[in-house]
């Protein structure tokens, strides 16, 4: 039985992948930022649990990705509760459309701070514990807008880039002591992130996404498109000359 | 009591027939598909344009969704599940301002008691989620439709019923307690001993007495997680009707395929598919493999394609592939209860005009299902995978469906609207067929039943209006279907 911590599993993908988790028996420390919302999902991991009739081992800690004081209290109590640490998952995000950021620089100004700065800070911290005890986990989501700028999320797109660029740094770095570290890049998934949106060609289940995430993270890979077709889409994408890339106003 | 783990996840899909609906913002991503060929006007800031498992019909709407159904609920116009309605209940009045609640992102598990198998959810949470987390501990849902992605809620607004109604009624004699918001903006918990008027009206209410929060009901404790099934070959509905109560009388799970283009003495012939829960030492050793979805219709069949002579030869192939599984063996229970979840978007083979399903039960009498073919073929109808089921004595909602009887489903493409008879008249003329017969129709599959023929089916809808009123004093909530069927003031 292994324990990680998980900041992002109240919804969307984070929601499905701490079930599929619970339902094999992990234990499990829930980070966030609403009391209620990890509370019920405390809940609902607990009765999935095959655990569910002793001691489920689903436990929750504070930690509000805008506030990175949170942090390392959150790292520690999750250590604590579970005994040991054998990893990390980050989920958590913000999304926010193009116009939206432009029109307002405090928006902007969050959203890069929570997907890049203080994502990267958190995975830090989590690096310094983890290399301490010899290895573990890092598993966080980025997403495809990272890949190839995308007119309409050509801001959240930049920091998913230069999120997925610091892990692919830590995996180069210290896959060799031990962190193993998995960059997640969905697709189109259909969460409440992206309810408002008009779903394209190909749009995933979270469900699914998750059952590919844990097979990434049991055989150890470094890099996972999710639903499998957008790394075919990608590599087309990226293979794109930019001449064509204006001109379609991709 | 443990089974081996299933190996994989129920894979939850998407909402209804999932068709990308303008004009939302474009997504992020690559090329939103774009639908061609809409009807009327195009949808308003914020609308869209949603439809029913059937596809048919299409309205402007709202929807709004979270995972909290406590705080979106007060002001939503409908609650929706995962759109496994055929027809306009699962829609809100057309050009509605207040949206719809789509509560398929509240799926959280509130509460489970081991030692009396109930659990409490909310209702968003998918049925086969519940297979996929309950089915290795040996809980199943006591009552299950020929789908798995359905939602809690929709299960107790549509009062559904199974293979097993001659034995275990319908899904409402399960359910033990309630959380629903009435139109009047409260929140109450009803049950059979709470508030059981208004419970009794919200069984098979079609989400028109409030919207349901909270579901607590009544697992089934089974063996194993396999099905000990049998096939049998009847050559005829007179042959297929007699059998059908006869072996429910020793199998708790029933159901008959009938093919719809024979004619003569062959006329209803078909299969019948019984089944029971296999017993520990019957039940194979490896993991039962979990319910999904694994072929995709990928796009929009022209409209047409499924026409009576290719839905005749569709029919013969059923049936001769029936004849190939006759005789006892185990199956999964996708195999088992949901052999159409196989295909993802099916109702994509109708095309774009869509399709309805006209179910209703009848007298369980050979000559009365005779008649109703006969009806049928002469009205140029034709169906694939006709489904023919026994039901057992009423519930106690108000509007539920089942009633004693034989219980026939028949899928109906939408005719263009040029021909005669056009599918209205078919159904009217099927729905005068049925009041003949003291029978009714399922109002989850229903899209052209007039007021008047519902309401004769119906002897209850009176007593369902009052109680309705009485907690939506203000009539807050509405559907495309209580426009067409209930009387709401447009
Ligand atoms: C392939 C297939 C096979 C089927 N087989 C059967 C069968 O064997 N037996 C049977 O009984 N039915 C059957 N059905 C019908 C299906 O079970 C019902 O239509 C069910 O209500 C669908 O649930 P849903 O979550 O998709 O709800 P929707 O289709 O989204 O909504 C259905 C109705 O429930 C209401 N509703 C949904 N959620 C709530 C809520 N939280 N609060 C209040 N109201 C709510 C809606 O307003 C609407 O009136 C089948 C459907 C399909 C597609
Ligand atoms: N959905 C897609 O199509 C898509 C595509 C590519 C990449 N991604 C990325 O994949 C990740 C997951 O996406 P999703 O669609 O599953 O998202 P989601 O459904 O919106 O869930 C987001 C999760 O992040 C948490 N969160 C948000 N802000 C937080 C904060 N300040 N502090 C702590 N927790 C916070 C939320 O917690 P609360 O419950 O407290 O709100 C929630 O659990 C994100 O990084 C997203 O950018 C998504």
């Amino acid at each position: 039985m292994s324990g990680f911590a998980i900041l992002g599993a109240t919804r969307g993908m984070g929601k499905q992948l701490a079930r599929r988790m619970a339902e094999r028996g992990d234990s499990l420390c829930l980070l966030g930022r609403d009391p209620a919302r990890l509370e019920a999902t405390r809940t609902d991991l607990s009765i999935r649990s095959p655990h569910a009739e002793e001691n489920a081992g689903i436990f929750t800690a504070s930690c509000d990705l805008l506030q990175p004081d949170t942090f390392e209290p959150a790292l520690e109590s999750a250590a604590k509760q579970l005994g040991r640490l054998d990893g990390l998952i980050v989920t958590a995000g913000l999304f926010a459309d193009q116009a939206q950021l432009e029109a307002s620089s405090e928006l902007l100004e969050q959203l890069l701070t929570a997907d890049f700065v203080n994502t990267v800070l958190l995975c830090e911290l989590a690096k310094e514990r983890l290399l301490k005890q010899g290895g573990g986990l890092l598993c966080v989501f980025s997403s495809v807008a990272g890949d190839r700028a995308r007119t309409p999320v050509r801001l959240y797109g930049a920091a998913k880039a230069g999120l997925s660029h610091y892990l692919e740094g830590l995996d180069h770095a210290y896959r060799r002591e031990g962190l193993v570290t998995l960059d997640v890049k969905p697709g189109f998934v259909r969460t409440e992130m992206t309810a408002h949106l008009a779903p394209p060609p190909f749009a995933g289940e979270p469900s699914a996404v998750a059952r590919e995430v844990l097979a990434a993270i049991d055989r150890g890979s470094a890099r996972i498109y999710t639903p499998r077709i957008w790394g075919l889409i990608l590599w087309v994408i990226r293979l794109t000359p930019r001449t064509i890339m204006r001109r379609i106003r991709f | 009591m443990t089974f081996r783990n299933a190996p994989s996840s129920a894979s939850l899909p998407s909402v209804g027939n999932d068709e990308p609906m303008e004009p939302r913002p474009s997504s992020p991503l690559p090329a939103p598909g774009r639908a061609r060929g809409r009807p009327g006007r195009s949808p308003a800031q914020g609308e869209r344009i949603l439809s029913g498992w059937g596809r048919y019909p299409r309205v402007h709407g709202r929807e709004t969704t979270g995972d909290s159904l406590l705080r979106l609920s007060d002001g939503a116009v409908l609650s929706g599940g995962l759109g496994r309605a055929y027809g306009d209940a699962g829609l809100p009045p057309p050009n509605a301002q207040r949206p719809l609640l789509r509560t398929t992102h509240a799926d959280r598990l509130l509460r489970f008691d081991p030692t009396t198998a109930v659990l409490r959810a909310e209702a968003g949470v998918c049925l086969a989620d519940l297979i996929h987390v309950f089915l290795p501990r040996g809980f199943f849902t006591p009552v299950s439709p020929g789908t798995a992605f359905v939602t809690l809620g929709g299960m107790v607004a549509a009062d559904i019923h199974g293979k097993n109604h001659h034995v275990a009624g319908s899904f409402g004699e399960h359910v033990r307690s309630l959380r629903i918001r009435t139109g009047d903006g409260k929140i109450r918990d009803i049950g059979p001993d709470r508030e059981p008027e208004l419970f009794a009206a919200t069984l098979g209410g079609m989400g028109l007495t409030g919207h349901i929060l909270e579901v607590e009901f009544q697992l089934e404790r089974v063996p194993s997680p396999w099905i000990v099934e049998e096939r049998h070959m009847v050559s005829s509905v007179e042959e297929l009707i007699p059998r059908l109560s006869e072996v429910g009388r020793e199998w708790p799970m029933t159901v008959a395929w009938l093919d719809t283009a024979q004619r003569g003495a062959a006329l209803g012939r078909g299969s019948l598919w019984i089944g029971r829960w296999a017993s520990r030492d019957e039940a194979p050793a490896r993991a039962f493999p979990g319910i999904r979805e694994r072929i995709e219709v990928p796009f929009e069949l022209p409209s047409g394609l499924l026409n009576p002579t290719t839905l005749g030869w569709a029919n013969s192939v059923w049936y001769r592939a029936q004849y190939l599984k006759q005789g006892r063996s185990l199956a999964s229970p996708q195999q088992f209860f949901y052999p159409l979840d196989a295909v993802r978007s099916w109702p994509r083979a109708y095309g774009r005009r869509g399709f309805t399903q006209y179910q209703c039960v009848l007298p369980s009498e050979p000559a009365v299902f005779r008649s109703f073919l006969e009806l049928f073929q002469r009205m140029g109808g034709c169906s694939f995978v006709t489904v023919v089921k026994d039901c057992g004595p009423e519930g106690r909602g108000m509007l539920s469906f089942p009633k004693p009887g034989t219980s026939i489903a028949l899928d109906i493409p939408i005719k263009p609207p040029s021909s005669t008879p056009s599918t209205q008249q078919l159904v009217d003329r099927l729905n005068a067929f049925t009041l003949d017969h003291g029978g009714r129709i399922y109002l989850a599959k229903d899209a052209f039943t007039r007021a008047e023929d519902f309401r004769a089916m119906y002897p209850r809808f009176d007593e369902w209006t009052r109680v309705r009123r009485k907690f939506d004093p203000e009539g807050k909530l509405g559907s495309a279907m209580s426009l067409r069927l209930m009387g709401d003031a447009r």
